[in-house]
């Protein structure tokens, strides 16, 4: 049997959260990017590669999303 | 230990900071999901059914007024020659028209135009109603109006692709990704039905709500912030006008959300629907 050497009070799906949302927001983060710079490159390609800017960026949003929803779902 | 010579640090002496005079069940209280069920204002039940019309349901039918009354002036004696108004309505059919149908959906855009601008009309005016004074909820921060708004995209884009394609075609090309060795599929097929079949509408009801949800909470910790701090007997007050503040710049930034995530919610049913008229992969 371990001694308890820390305690956390308080609501621990705060943190479930903040540490789901570290992924998606790199991911979010680079697809943007990417968008940005191929608009910059080809400004002629912003119509053409804006739903598949919106479409990565929903795609990596999802496990924020999910860990958003988990907190409420499971108290 | 910093929390331990701070708090020795404040003995003795009376608070500074409202931070000080915290504890449990004292000082800020800071808003909860209860915020979300403010009571009903009057029920009845048909067939044994409830139904409760909170303030939120009043506050959709406002919106939904308001969005009907302005398109049935604008369509209203149409011109060849558009009016002020026809000309308002005119350009923001367009925008969808061309920025979401064309544009995503290509040449047989034509049969889904109508949905996606009423999806866009519908949620962009219900999302508005977060900021307008006095309503300052909006509808879609309730799970119930994303979730029905997706199930009806799902339906659609399910409908039109075994429409197209015939059922086992269709789903054929939704979950068997094409040109990969056979042992691959093993772990593909259960990732691709996870994701094009499950994920898809359950995302599109939760991105909704949670921006709403989440901005809501935000002004609302704001605003509270900002009254609770005013009435503090401290040197706190000064940090009253500053909550304030960030209260006002996320009302604005709120109107950004409010309209980006009904054109994200548009744009998404349109590439589904664009993927089951096209087949799946």
């Amino acid at each position: 049997m371990l001694d308890v050497v820390a305690e956390l009070e308080g609501n621990v799906t705060a943190i479930a959260y903040g540490l789901s949302a570290i992924g998606p927001g790199i991911g979010v983060g680079i697809v943007w990017a990417a968008y940005i710079q191929a608009t910059a490159r080809q400004p002629e390609s912003a119509g053409l590669t804006r739903t598949y800017a919106f479409l990565g960026a929903a795609l990596s949003e999802a496990l924020a999303l999910i860990g958003f929803v988990a907190p409420l779902v499971l108290t | 230990m910093i929390a331990a010579i701070l708090a020795a640090d404040f003995r003795g002496r009376p608070a500074i900071l409202a931070s000080e005079s915290g504890g449990r069940g004292e000082g800020y209280e800071a808003p909860t999901v209860e915020e979300f069920f403010p009571p009903p204002l009057f029920e009845f039940s048909v067939f044994g059914l409830d139904f409760e019309i909170t303030r939120i349901t009043i506050i959709s039918w406002i919106a939904v007024a308001a969005l009907i009354l302005l398109f049935f002036f604008a369509a209203r004696r149409a011109r060849i020659v558009p009016g002020k108004l026809q000309f308002f309505g005119e350009m923001a059919y367009n925008l969808i028209r061309d920025g979401v149908g064309r544009d995503v959906i290509g040449k047989q855009a034509k049969p889904f135009i109508p949905y996606l601008a009423t999806l866009f009309f519908f949620i962009l005016f219900n999302n508005l109603m977060g900021i307008i004074p006095f309503a300052q909820i909006s509808p879609s921060a309730k799970i119930a109006y994303p979730a029905f708004m997706a199930i009806l995209s799902y339906l659609l884009y399910l409908g039109v692709g075994i429409k197209r394609h015939g059922f086992f075609p269709y789903f054929k090309g939704l979950i068997v990704v094409p040109g990969v060795p056979v042992y691959m599929h093993i772990l593909l097929i259960p990732i691709e039905f996870l994701s094009n079949v499950i994920a898809r509408p359950f995302t599109l009801a939760i991105r909704l709500f949670a921006n709403m949800f989440a901005g809501h909470l935000l002004l609302v910790v704001f605003s509270l912030g900002a009254a609770y701090l005013l009435v503090q007997p401290n040197v706190s007050v000064i940090f009253a006008p500053v909550a304030f503040l960030v209260a006002i710049a996320m009302t604005f930034f709120e109107i950004l959300v409010a309209a980006l995530q009904a054109y994200v919610f548009t744009i998404l049913t349109a590439v589904y629907l664009e993927e089951s008229i096209a087949g799946g992969h």
